[in-house]
């Protein structure tokens, strides 16, 4: 049987490789991991004429061969493996790579590279209408006559040209023998010794080899052994031979670019782009535009967000009142509610605030301005070991922490992605602020100070100011802890302005949304099972009769207040006597010079779930009934709550305050571990992430109670 | 007059010389910084880094300790036939 035909894209980033994926593949597409490692692989299948059907994989987009970051690396081995495959597997596989036909020259790099490999490559030509419009001219025939391979013109955003490429993919690859380029003495020697090792004539491919041996595929460890030992016995200062093959290789290209011709005067989008960058890169007005901008993402996370997110929530309820009515009573059908459905509804709340602003980051990275923002903050950033492509998932980070974790993968430097991951949950996010509104309301004054500043607005703003610092300093403290062999550079593209390509947009928006939900979804929901455990079973019979009791008094009715009063006391002595309240009560004396009370304890235990669910539990303990409490209430019995030992106010202004900056910085956010763990495939870091924001708080809320007490 | 990439203003154009000896060599040339070639910087983020320059007809944005690496002839004017619309920032 024939093999089907499996296709590799590769390209240079802002070729318009991903829009050529989507065009040829369109929803049969999926998202994986690459194993092993952090970058994501983007495969789907493309119909092919005569009913057969392709595999099609998109590589990380590349400018060379040679692997500098993780992405690189990734495209670099599976290339090089490729090369070691089986007769019958390389005969069924093409290399399509993908260029800018606008920029040719530097795209060529990469393109000689692939078949100077002996890669059955196919050259797309992408943007063939912006290459048009610069007046830029490409003689196809004499191009694929020049470089041996099949050379079609597409258009990926209008599909102009994909059914030349399928056609063209269905050709037998051209069998083609380059030189390859480097005329070092002693390089010329070790390849020579390594082809004869493998009794054939020397081959690009053994230079590319001993220019990067440590970074082989395991695929072949064997060649990677030999490599090396050879390399280790004269060692040769690889940086400089390679810039020098580099060189020649684009003097081979300048022969190239005389099948492209260039018509002087035509109208440019260049200028446009011009244009448009000195209105986004105005020393003030790019930094004003720019703030704009990220002010109104934030507020549409932040508030469009919020109608959706009560519509999801407001459904599970009516689920989970349905399933309670059907369903005999008992503790099945509480897990069923309280624990299953509650935690897909902790899942699935956040599929607006992750659309919302992947839609955004799409738009921002489909039209050219994402790296106009690295370019504007990377100063900043980088002086706390940052890099200017944190900006936008640290900014996230005040709506919510969940995608902008997610939103990470931009960053290309490892371990400058793992500190934005690391320090990001510092952020105030969205949730913290029923906690911080409920506190602020019992300790801070309702006055005007000056006469025009709302004080508890001031103090609201302090704590995100707070939280933005602490990320900071966490940031310069935490780099020097994580080591990495790769060296931070900037580099970047600043692509052509363009339109975003709504289908693209659309495609990110739905692998973030499915990533999430399959990925974190599961631990969430896992952990949201054990947390109602927890607070649902107890040691003894304690629970048990208290539950006797309950369902007694609700049987009576909530007519009177006494009633309501009676049920609300056993709602809440059934939460003191689950694990949960046991663990309240265990972590007291240590929370105690925090100035919390075993109360607190429990809230803090049961708002590992999510931090909302401080004030739920907060209702609980306070005899408020679950459901239709009002805040102001809980503030009243709170404000009138006495410490039996000392006789003083529980919520002094010192617990209050303590409260507010345990909540800032300790990581109470199962979601957060969830995504940080599957964006760094290890617990290690959620690990670390959790420990050192839980000392931060710990210490951060033992210094301002003894401070203010 | 040879210098630095990094000490270019806004405007100025050269020829590229020579790159230093630096682990990040490789890759600028890898991104088309060539010797011989024709190069200008387009303008430098307000804080004074990074910068962006234009190099085989796109636009490339640098740190300055990347920028350092290249060393360049500094030219009066960036050629006719190479000439591409992009405005410089003063």
């Amino acid at each position: 049987m024939k093999e089907p035909l499996k296709v590799w894209l590769a390209g240079n980033p802002n070729s318009g490789k991903s829009s050529l994926f989507n065009r040829l593949t369109g929803l049969h597409q999926k998202v994986g991991n690459y194993p092993g490692v952090t970058v994501e692989q983007h495969s789907g299948r493309m119909s092919m004429p005569h009913g057969d059907s392709a595999e099609l994989v998109d590589l990380p987009g590349i400018y060379s061969l040679f692997p500098e970051t993780e992405d690189e690396q990734v495209a670099f081995q599976l290339l090089m493996e490729q090369i070691w495959a089986s007769p019958a597997t390389s005969a069924a596989t093409r290399v399509v790579v993908v260029a800018d036909a606008s920029s040719l020259r530097r795209n060529l790099l990469l393109i000689t590279q692939l078949s100077d490999l002996n890669l059955p490559c196919i050259l797309v030509l992408n943007k063939s209408d912006l290459a048009d419009a610069a007046g830029i001219h490409i003689d196809v025939p004499a191009l694929s006559s020049a470089l041996g391979m099949p050379v079609v013109a597409t258009n990926a955003r209008t599909g102009e040209g994909i059914n030349a490429l399928k056609q063209a993919l269905l050709q037998a690859p051209p069998a083609h023998r380059y030189p390859w380029f480097s005329d070092h003495p002693e390089v010329q020697r070790q390849i020579a010794t390594l082809a004869q090792a493998e009794g054939r004539p020397a081959e690009y491919r053994d230079f590319v080899s001993l220019m990067c041996h440590e970074r082989l595929p395991d695929s072949c460890a064997n060649w990677a052994q030999q490599c090396r030992a050879l390399a280790e016995s004269a060692p040769l200062d690889r940086g400089k031979i390679r810039a020098a093959e580099t060189v020649r290789r684009y003097e081979r290209i300048a022969g190239l670019m005389k099948h492209i011709r260039r018509d002087p005067g035509t109208v440019n989008r260049k200028a446009t782009s011009a244009r448009i960058d000195r209105w986004l890169l105005h020393p003030i007005g790019g930094y004003a535009i720019l703030f704009a901008l990220l002010f109104f993402m934030f507020q549409a996370i932040f508030s469009w967000a919020t109608l959706p997110m009560e519509l999801i929530e407001s459904l599970f309820g009516y689920m989970g009142g349905l399933t309670s009515d059907i369903l005999p009573q008992g503790w099945f059908s509480r897990m069923l509610v309280d624990g299953l459905l509650a935690g897909l509804s902790g899942v699935l709340v956040f599929i607006p605030q992750i659309s919302l602003l992947f839609f955004f980051l799409g738009v921002l990275a489909e039209s050219g301005y994402m790296s106009r923002v690295s370019f504007l903050t990377d100063r900043l950033m980088q002086s706390v070991g940052l890099n200017g492509r944190s900006v936008m998932p640290l900014i996230g980070g005040f709506a919510c922490a969940v995608p902008s974790i997610m939103a990470t993968r931009s960053i290309n430097n490892r371990k400058e992605r793992l500190l934005t991951i690391l320090v990001l949950p510092l952020m105030s996010c969205s949730a913290r602020l029923p906690v911080y509104t409920l506190l602020i309301s019992i300790c801070v004054p309702e006055n005007q100070w000056l006469g025009v500043f709302n004080v508890q607005g001031l103090v609201l703003m302090g704590l995100y100011i707070l939280g933005l610092f602490t990320a900071i300093a966490a940031a310069l403290v935490l780099r020097w802890f994580i080591k990495t062999r790769e060296t931070s550079f900037f580099m970047l593209e600043m692509p052509l302005y363009q339109w975003p390509v709504w289908r693209n947009v659309g495609h990110v928006v739905g692998q973030r949304l499915q990533g999430f939900v399959m990925e974190a979804g599961k631990v969430i929901v896992v952990i949201s099972l054990i947390l109602w455990v927890l607070s649902n079973f107890g040691p003894g019979h304690r629970m048990e009769s208290l539950r006797k009791e309950l369902d007694a008094q609700t049987a009576l009715g909530t007519a009177s207040a006494d009633d309501q009063a009676q049920k609300s006391r056993i709602e809440q002595e059934l939460l003191a006597a689950s694990w949960a309240g046991h663990a309240g009560k265990f972590l007291e004396p240590a929370i105690e010079p925090l100035g919390f009370d075993w109360k607190i304890g429990i809230a803090l235990v049961t708002s590992f779930a999510a931090r909302e669910v401080f004030v739920g539990t907060m209702a609980t303990m306070y005899s408020l009934g679950t459901e239709d409490f009002q805040v102001s209430e809980l503030r009243g019995r709170m404000l009138s709550e006495v410490n039996p030992k000392t006789g003083k106010p529980v919520y002094s202004n010192a617990t209050c305050f303590s409260l507010l900056v345990f909540y800032a910085f300790a990581l109470q956010c199962m979601s957060t571990l969830a995504v940080t763990r599957r964006e760094t495939k290890t617990w290690l870091w959620p690990a670390v992430q959790f420990l050192y924001m839980g000392a931060l708080a710990y210490l951060g809320s033992l210094l301002v109670y003894t401070w203010l007490s | 007059m040879t210098t630095r990439l990094s000490e270019l203003r806004p405007g100025q154009s050269g020829v590229i010389r020579r790159l230093g000896d630096h682990p990040l060599s490789a890759k600028l040339t890898e991104m088309g910084c060539l010797p011989g070639e024709w190069i200008r910087v387009i303008r430098v983020a307000p804080p004074g880094d990074p910068m962006s320059i234009e190099i085989l007809g796109y636009q490339l944005a640098l740190r300055r300790i990347e920028a350092e690496v290249i060393e360049v002839d500094v030219r009066p004017a960036f050629p006719q036939h190479l000439h591409s619309p992009i405005q410089n920032e003063k």
